[in-house]
């Protein structure tokens, strides 16, 4: 039923740091191979070898350019990844009931087996969190690891998406947001975590945190510099007169 | 947005085929016998052809049938439903006229107001979507409605409504472009609200993947769009300047048939400049419109 649920009893989600990411793509991998291998459709290529290689991801690192108002510019690294939103539009756009929003932990996830392939749900999402997969011809998107998160068959600590069992960075955190206490809801109070794109009101479950402000940098850069002076202005000696000498030519 | 050809096809096709089957249903024409079959053969191939179009960007047009199932809350699957609801009571309504020539008038109502709803179902599955500013406006179901009941009155042979009719629609297409072409604007996204990024100007600096892929494709197609002015004198000329000056002059068969095909080219025409000047707020985590 794409009729979204009025309450659900967990919001599972991340926190992504942006201040530790090193867009070092790991997650994307990883999500890549886990979501190849197990639940759903594979994650197809086409032309992975060629010269257009094409592929579906569930998970994408953007990087952008921050210029402040003064001072040098930062890079920020971004990955972007389904948001399992609150007030999911994909969901509810959805014609065959394929996509929904889980009431007892709140993931967003597509049945496969009833997905006509139609694409209004990735027209409706402003994240692109969804893509459709050429071979499949169904509607892909994160599931926030589902077949690993409950699954007893893991050790403990890969009870988690595989984005965030694998960032080497610690960027990445996996938890329950509606519940105060937990350590991703601290960290999102701690930090300012933000939702992206909140004027389109889909009220994203997963939250971003902002880069910490830079340490100052400017005056103290070349510390080191005095040492790397020039000792000789002028040239003397025999380099003097080769010099001349190659002028004179 | 990607202007896909079956899209186009669909709701050209049938928002013409639906307008035609809303007049037939309101006895304008009072035609029956041969002449009625004609009238509801054309309606019913428009409508039904452009239906099938759209089941060719499907990836599973097998399960189609489920796309029936969610009609409270998907505009898509409403306009299945009352598609296929027009359909089956026009079917009726035409039976009588064509075969019994008499006219059911309240079921040719019902039919008609059907038809009606089915094309405001199908500018709803555009005008929800908050990610395309430039289809969430309130002027998307009137350009919808006013093509497909003025297009569809120039297909029932109402001359003089036709008229009025197809000016209106020239008129809302233009504030559809007024309007529109602030809507990116209006709607407060940026590429700062998109990742929240404050302190200082973002630039999009390296995309994720070095070619390109699913969302680029569907989301942020940009060809044609330089030559958009072009495009909206052709088309509104096509669908409406034409036709108008077409019903204008004294009728004969060859200047309806001249109006009618020419308001179809047009209606194709701005029908390919609604998709492909749609901008998807997911181009701008791509720095593109």
């Amino acid at each position: 039923m794409t009729q979204l649920p009025e309450h659900t009893e967990k919001s599972l989600g991340l926190v992504i740091d942006l201040d530790t990411c090193v867009g070092c793509h790991a997650c994307v991998v990883s999500c890549k191979g886990w979501n190849t291998e197990n639940y759903g459709a594979p994650l197809s290529d086409q032309d992975p070898y060629g010269s257009d290689p094409v592929g579906t991801f569930l998970n994408r690192v953007h990087s952008y350019e921050v210029q402040p108002a003064s001072g040098p510019a930062q890079l920020v690294h971004f990955p972007k990844s389904c948001l399992h939103c609150e007030d999911a539009p994909c969901v509810t756009v959805c014609p065959t009931g394929a996509s929904y929003k889980r009431t007892e932990d709140g993931i967003v996830l597509v049945n496969e087996s009833d997905c006509i392939g139609c694409g209004l749900c990735a027209w409706a999402c402003p994240y692109g969190a969804r893509e459709m997969d050429a071979v499949a011809g169904v509607m892909k998107k994160c599931t926030l690891c589902v077949d690993r998160i409950y699954n007893t068959n893991l050790p403990e600590e890969d009870r988690e998406p595989a984005c965030v069992r694998t960032c080497p960075a610690g960027a990445r955190h996996f938890g329950d947001l509606s519940d105060p206490g937990s350590a991703v809801s601290q960290l999102v109070a701690e930090r300012g975590g933000m939702d992206l794109m909140p004027e389109q009101g889909t009220k994203p479950v997963n939250k971003y945190l902002p880069p910490r402000p830079k340490d100052k940098i400017g005056e103290d850069i070349d510390v080191l510099a005095p040492l790397l002076e020039p000792v000789a202005e002028e040239q003397r000696g025999f380099f003097s007169w080769l010099d001349k000498a190659l002028e004179k030519l | 947005m990607h202007p896909a050809p079956s899209v186009i096809i669909f709701t050209t096709l049938s928002g013409l085929g639906f307008g035609l089957l809303a007049w037939l249903g309101l006895g304008l024409p009072a035609v029956t016998g041969i002449v009625a079959f004609i009238f509801f053969a054309i309606a019913f191939g428009l409508a039904v052809g452009g239906l099938m179009a759209s089941t060719f960007h499907l990836g599973h047009p097998e399960r189609a049938l489920k796309a029936f199932t969610q009609w409270r809350s998907s505009w898509l699957s409403r306009e299945g439903v009352l598609a296929v609801a027009a359909l089956l009571v026009m079917a009726v309504y035409g039976f009588g006229v064509v075969f019994l020539s008499v006219q059911w008038t309240l079921l040719g109502w019902i039919g008609s107001l059907l038809s009606a709803l089915a094309v405001f179902a199908t500018s709803m599955i555009y005008a929800q979507l908050k990610t395309v500013p430039r289809w969430n406006l309130p002027l998307t179901p009137a350009l919808f409605m006013s093509f497909a009941i003025g297009g569809g009155a120039l297909m029932a042979g109402q001359i003089k409504v036709a008229t009025v009719l197809l000016i209106v629609a020239g008129i809302v297409q233009v504030a559809y472009w007024i309007v529109g072409d602030r809507a990116l604007l209006g709607s407060g996204s940026t590429l700062s609200t998109a990742t929240g990024l404050r302190f200082g100007a973002v630039r999009a600096f390296e995309p994720p993947h070095t070619g390109t892929n699913y969302l680029l494709k569907e989301f942020a197609y940009v060809v044609g769009r330089r030559h958009s002015m072009k495009l909206r004198v052709i088309g509104l000329a096509l669908m409406a300047v034409v036709p108008v000056l077409c019903l204008l002059l004294p009728f004969s068969h060859v200047l309806a048939a001249v109006a009618v095909l020419s308001h179809l080219m047009g209606v194709a025409v701005v029908r390919w400049l609604f998709f492909a000047e749609a901008e998807h707020v997911l181009g701008l985590y791509y720095g593109v419109r």
